[in-house]
């Protein structure tokens, strides 16, 4: 028995000169909720793609189960669950039927089929809708039968690429009610890839990465360690003028963003009263607070996650549009 | 068995929605029963007998079955595209199938469901004046199904090079229409010009055409409709032969092509 599910060693994908997934290694534990985080474009979905056997890699190796992601594909499509980014249902067809459908390419057998689906199906609350055809599902009801789907053949890893991403914050906690609940009872390990940091930190572990390679890996506990610093945010009525006083008095390095001004402190809370008695610019408002995994990404990448949000999604659907209409 | 059970499946779902689908079934073969019955009736009485006891209407109703199964396997590869462009592509390429039998299930499905249609215009035969005895249709149901699995594994081909949905469409009428026109579905293909000669022999569409009205009018040798390739005098079987090899031609080229995408 091994103490790790997934395995990847010195992994690397070029595309013609990009290298889109640079030299990276790690391994996932069995049972494991693995979070892999990055700016879109730093390699996350190439690296999902080689794992579940959609894209070849260049060099390097990455074992599921024991199985080879080149050599074994077969075998390793068998082991794993996949929850894609964008939906992959049969629009045309009921939800019972693509779950039939799933049931038949995935050899389960037809004595446990039907009873495994009304299973998974109760689970994602869809058992009721299942005769109704998927294109009038919701888009929650979708992402839900896809887990269900992705479920259904009993996988000893369930890939997770962005699965509540476009959902409101309830079908959200929903669809994480499933996802901690499957883990306690079947044990299952999971990998998943988000943008939300509030989902990140329901992970045991996190990896960074960045321009393809990984910039840290470890619980979330600890990569906020890394940011070692309370943070301060400072609202002013001339931050300029604000952020030159920080720099001469305290010889600390502000940074700008929409709502003003922020700087990390060592002892947040008793540098901010003298703080607040000395500082001469007039200060609108001020805040302080512990790092959250957004400051360490943002440490790591120089970029600020919740920012890309929604203009990188809308950017990724040009890209895949482009792609689309190149190829 | 692994195989079999990927082909089975793919096929299965292709056969599914098309059943859910009536509007497509009706809509698939009003155009050729329009070809059949505007044409047909418009010309027959001005062209008279093309050769004893058979006339235009009679002459083009086995072009006209043709015609149905070619178009309606060859636009089958739409489904590819389509689902490619929903997504729903990837559940089948991360399945624990081969993707050489996704190949092979989607052209057994678009030849089951062109085949089906190929069927629906051979029930009009009585009212064409086409009599058909059960030996008949027993030969004419191979026939239509290697045309439509030949035509369809071509359409299958090249959905999976031609990733966009308007591309597609594009190609497919440029092939299409072409193909239908110089296959002798509406005209003997004797005395043609020599550009066009060349063209329909070239066709591989024209050998799947012939037979259907071999086996439907009767095949003497000395024929009027009988295809020359070379000087040579083209048989039921010279004609299944040809077709054969290009659709295993292009089944294998199909798998493969099917295998080595991303």
């Amino acid at each position: 028995m091994n103490h790790y599910i997934i395995k990847v060693e010195n992994l690397v994908k070029r595309f013609g000169e990009l290298v889109a997934v640079n030299d990276i290694s790690f391994t996932v534990a069995l049972g494991e909720i693995f979070g892999f985080l990055g700016p879109n474009g730093a390699g996350k979905t190439t690296t999902i793609n080689i794992l579940c056997t959609l894209s070849k890699p260049t060099s390097g190796q990455a074992i599921i189960n024991d199985f080879d992601v080149v050599r074994q594909q077969s075998q390793v499509r068998q082991s794993i669950g996949l929850v894609f980014q964008d939906p992959s249902l049969d629009e045309r067809l009921s939800g019972l039927q693509n779950l039939r459908f799933h049931a038949m390419v995935y050899n389960i057998p037809t004595s446990v089929r039907e009873q495994r689906i009304k299973q998974v199906l109760s689970m994602v609350e869809l058992w009721e809708r299942r005769h109704s055809q998927v294109r009038t599902y919701s888009g929650g009801m979708k992402r839900r039968l896809e887990i269900a789907r992705g479920l259904l053949h009993y996988p000893k890893v369930l890939f997770l690429d962005e699965p509540t991403l476009g959902l409101d914050p309830q079908t959200r906690n929903r669809i994480w009610e499933y996802i901690l609940e499957l883990r306690q009872r079947e044990g299952i390990t999971i990998f998943l890839t988000t943008h939300y940091m509030d989902e990140a930190e329901k992970a045991d572990r996190i990896a960074i990465i960045d321009y393809g390679k990984l910039v840290a890996m470890d619980t979330p506990e600890r990569l906020k360690h890394m940011v070692s610093k309370d943070i301060i945010s400072l609202k002013t009525d001339n931050d300029d003028r604000a952020a030159e006083e920080i720099r001469l008095r305290y010889r600390i390095e502000t940074r700008h963003d929409r709502d003003g001004l922020t700087f990390e402190v060592a002892n947040g809370e008793e540098f901010l009263p003298t703080f607040i008695k000395e500082f001469a610019t007039k200060i609108v408002s001020v805040s302080l607070r512990r790092p959250s995994l957004d400051d360490v990404f943002l440490k790591l990448t120089g970029r600020e996650i919740r920012q890309e949000e929604v203009s990188d999604t809308f950017k990724a659907m040009v890209r895949e549009h482009g792609r689309r209409m190149r190829r | 068995m692994n195989n079999l059970r990927g082909i089975y499946t793919i096929w299965y779902r292709d056969i599914l929605r098309f059943w859910h689908d009536k509007m497509r079934m009706i809509s698939s073969i009003t155009f050729p029963l329009l070809f059949l019955f505007v044409f047909g009736s418009g010309l027959s009485a001005r062209m008279g007998f093309l050769s004893p006891g058979v006339d235009f209407t009679q002459f083009m109703f086995p072009g006209i079955i043709g015609m149905t199964v070619l178009m309606s396997s060859f636009m089958a590869g739409i489904s590819v595209v389509w689902d490619r462009e929903f997504g729903f592509l990837k559940e089948v390429l991360v399945a624990p199938i081969s993707r050489a039998s996704v190949a092979v299930g989607k052209t057994l499905g678009a030849a089951t469901v062109a085949l089906f249609q190929g069927i629906l215009i051979l029930l009009f035969a009585p009212l064409i004046g086409v009599s058909l005895s059960a030996w008949t249709v027993l030969a004419l149901l191979p026939l239509m199904l290697l045309l439509s699995a030949s035509m369809g594994s071509l359409g299958i081909l090249l959905a999976t090079r031609i990733r966009s949905m308007e591309a597609f469409q594009a190609v497919m009428q440029m092939l299409m229409f072409p193909m239908v026109f110089l296959s002798g579905v509406f005209f003997p293909l004797q005395g043609l010009p020599v550009w066009m000669n060349i063209l329909v022999k070239l066709n591989p569409a024209t050998y799947g055409i012939a037979p259907i009205r071999q086996v439907m009018l009767g095949a003497p040798p000395d024929s009027p409709f009988a295809i020359n390739l070379l000087g040579h005098t083209m048989s039921l079987w010279d004609n299944v032969t040809v077709l054969a090899v290009f659709g295993v031609i292009m089944t294998l080229l199909a798998m493969w092509s099917f295998s080595n995408q991303e």
